[in-house]
């Protein structure tokens, strides 16, 4: 493998005396996709958040392109071209899909707004149809199309997704899962993915990690992970 | 009829200048949902560094009304600005972590730490300023009453409604404005995507200082005297207006202001001097039985 883009080790994180990441280590190479399964409450949007710098990690290091990430500010964070479209979406309700998609747009440069803009139109054309419409007026699926968009603007070289499918429609989810895919390998984009939805986050990824309270417990190659039995039994299980 | 006008002209400068002062309450309280009390003491700092520098282009020698004025507005803001600024720095970031009530009381206590500093250091006498701004126009004479309209006033509510436009303007149209309202509406989405929550909340101060300092600067010219403690009073009316606008919204402020300050004159001029304050609130009570979040606030309330 390559030197690794993001690579996480040793990561504790508390939500005040609460711990909720136990020494994890994860890596994410560049041009991949990776995603993170694992039961509600297991601390999958934590990582993702602690990468963020909120919290932040209590122990251990978080290195993203060879600088030490750790204990940088979120806004810092953001710019070190790390874009997160996160759990429940925050799209800015009162704000037009228009001015979410320039909040995006904050840190890349003025000249490449108008590419950026025609690139998540045509991923998601329905976008271009609401533009001027308030963000809190979107239904579920639109809103995750506009998180996903809002974090592409700032043409990003690593993008977290959390949860992208949670409470939509199968048909919406398939859309924005080949919108993954295609991105990643038209782009050479490199996505972490945290997921529920294990079966399909395993068969877009390229590898896997699975988390049990905290802990990294099993990692390999979606293609492995799909076949052992324990993710069977506790993720896949009817559950498809 | 007559009278009615004149009552409205008043009324209409009086609310411009609370308006001025409910906008810095109202960006506060949308940003980082804190009540900030020390801001009619902001206002009360902001007339001084005006009367202050009224001396200054004075004492430099500059002649012209206009320049002289456009000097001491500049300067004033400048001035008050650094204040506002430094009071976030100094009294509210650091409590930005604890409990909710923490920055309230110290918001009380910074109120009083600026009134005492003004009166120790300027004295509590009042301190006049002669009139800058003379003559007016009379619109109508019956002979027996006569409708005027002074410079002063036209001065005050054109600058009022020129600031307001343009800072309406930076809120809906900027960069620095959809921050602004991205850190309102999730501080912590806004720090995902690069905003620098912290500066922000420090330019909100400066921007709500900067325009309770026209607001001084205003009262100076206006009243011609002010004191240590002119803060208070309007500090409570300006946030009186922009709870009854609804607190958080910019025009609701700037509403606010107009209604507080229209009931106020409209109430002594027809019913009783003394009783003009308990009118305002009165309305104020009234207002919130059937608005309970303000003429314009939002209907759900989230910060809370």
């Amino acid at each position: 493998m390559t030197a690794p883009l993001l690579s996480v080790r040793g990561v504790d994180a508390f939500y005040g005396n609460i711990q909720a990441l136990r020494s994890v280590n994860m890596d994410v190479a560049p041009g991949e996709i990776v995603t993170l399964i694992g039961a509600n409450g297991a601390g999958k949007t934590t990582l993702m958040m602690t990468v963020c710098g909120k919290p932040q990690a209590r122990h251990g290091q978080i290195v993203f392109d060879g600088t030490d990430i750790t204990k940088l500010p979120t806004h810092e964070i953001a710019r070190m071209s790390i874009a997160h479209a996160p759990e429940g979406r925050r799209i800015f309700p009162r704000m037009t899909v228009m001015e979410n998609l320039q909040m995006g747009a904050l840190l890349a440069p003025e000249a490449k707004f108008a590419e950026a803009q025609e690139m998540v139109f045509s991923l998601f054309p329905v976008l271009a149809k609401r533009r001027n419409q308030r963000g809190g007026t979107l239904s579920g699926g639109e809103q995750q199309m506009l998180a996903i968009s809002r974090a592409l603007m700032s043409w990003p070289r690593l993008l977290l997704l959390d949860e992208p499918s949670l409470g939509l429609a199968p048909l919406i989810v398939q859309q924005i899962f080949q919108v993954i895919r295609e991105l990643n390998a038209k782009q050479g984009l490199t996505v972490f993915l945290v997921e529920q939805n294990a079966y399909h986050a395993l068969k877009l990824a390229h590898r896997g990690y699975v988390m049990v309270n905290g802990k990294i417990t099993l990692s390999g190659t979606g293609r492995e992970l799909l076949a052992r039995d324990e993710v069977k039994a506790a993720y896949l299980e009817g559950g498809r | 009829m007559e009278y009615f006008l004149q009552q409205l002209i008043n009324g209409i400068t009086l609310g411009s200048i609370y308006g001025l002062i409910a906008i810095g309450y109202t960006m506060v309280y949308g940003i980082i949902g804190m009540i900030n009390f020390a801001h009619g003491d902001i206002f009360m700092i902001g007339a001084f560094m005006a009367l202050i520098s009224f001396l200054l282009v004075v004492s430099l020698g500059v002649t012209s009304v206009p320049l002289a004025l456009m000097l001491v507005l500049f300067f004033s803001m400048l001035l008050t600005a650094a204040w506002g600024w430094t009071l976030e720095r100094v009294a509210y970031r650091p409590l930005r972590a604890s409990f909710r009530l923490a920055p309230l009381i110290t918001a009380i206590g910074m109120s009083i730490v600026l009134q005492n500093f003004v009166q120790l250091t300027q004295d509590a006498r009042v301190k006049p300023l002669p009139p800058v701004i003379t003559g007016g126009h009379i619109l109508t004479d019956t002979g027996t009453f006569s409708v005027s309209l002074s410079n002063i006033q036209i001065v005050i509510i054109l600058t009022t409604t020129l600031l307001m436009a343009a800072f309406s303007f930076i809120i809906a149209k900027t960069s620095l404005g959809r921050q602004q309202r991205a850190c309102e509406q999730d501080s912590t989405m806004a720090a995902l995507l690069g905003v620098n929550v912290d500066r922000v909340i420090s330019l909100t101060f400066v921007m709500g200082a900067s325009l309770a300092a026209v607001a001084g600067l205003m009262y100076l010219l206006y009243y011609g005297v002010i004191d240590f403690f002119i803060g208070f009073v309007a500090g409570i009316k300006a946030f009186t207006a922009a709870v009854l606008g609804g607190i958080g919204s910019l025009p609701g402020a700037m509403l606010g202001g107009l209604i507080i300050g229209l009931i106020e004159v409209f109430w002594a001029g027809y019913f009783s001097t003394e009783y003009k304050d308990v009118a305002a609130f009165s309305i104020l009570a009234i207002v919130l039985i059937f608005f309970p979040s303000g003429l314009l606030g939002k209907p759900e309330i989230e910060k809370v």
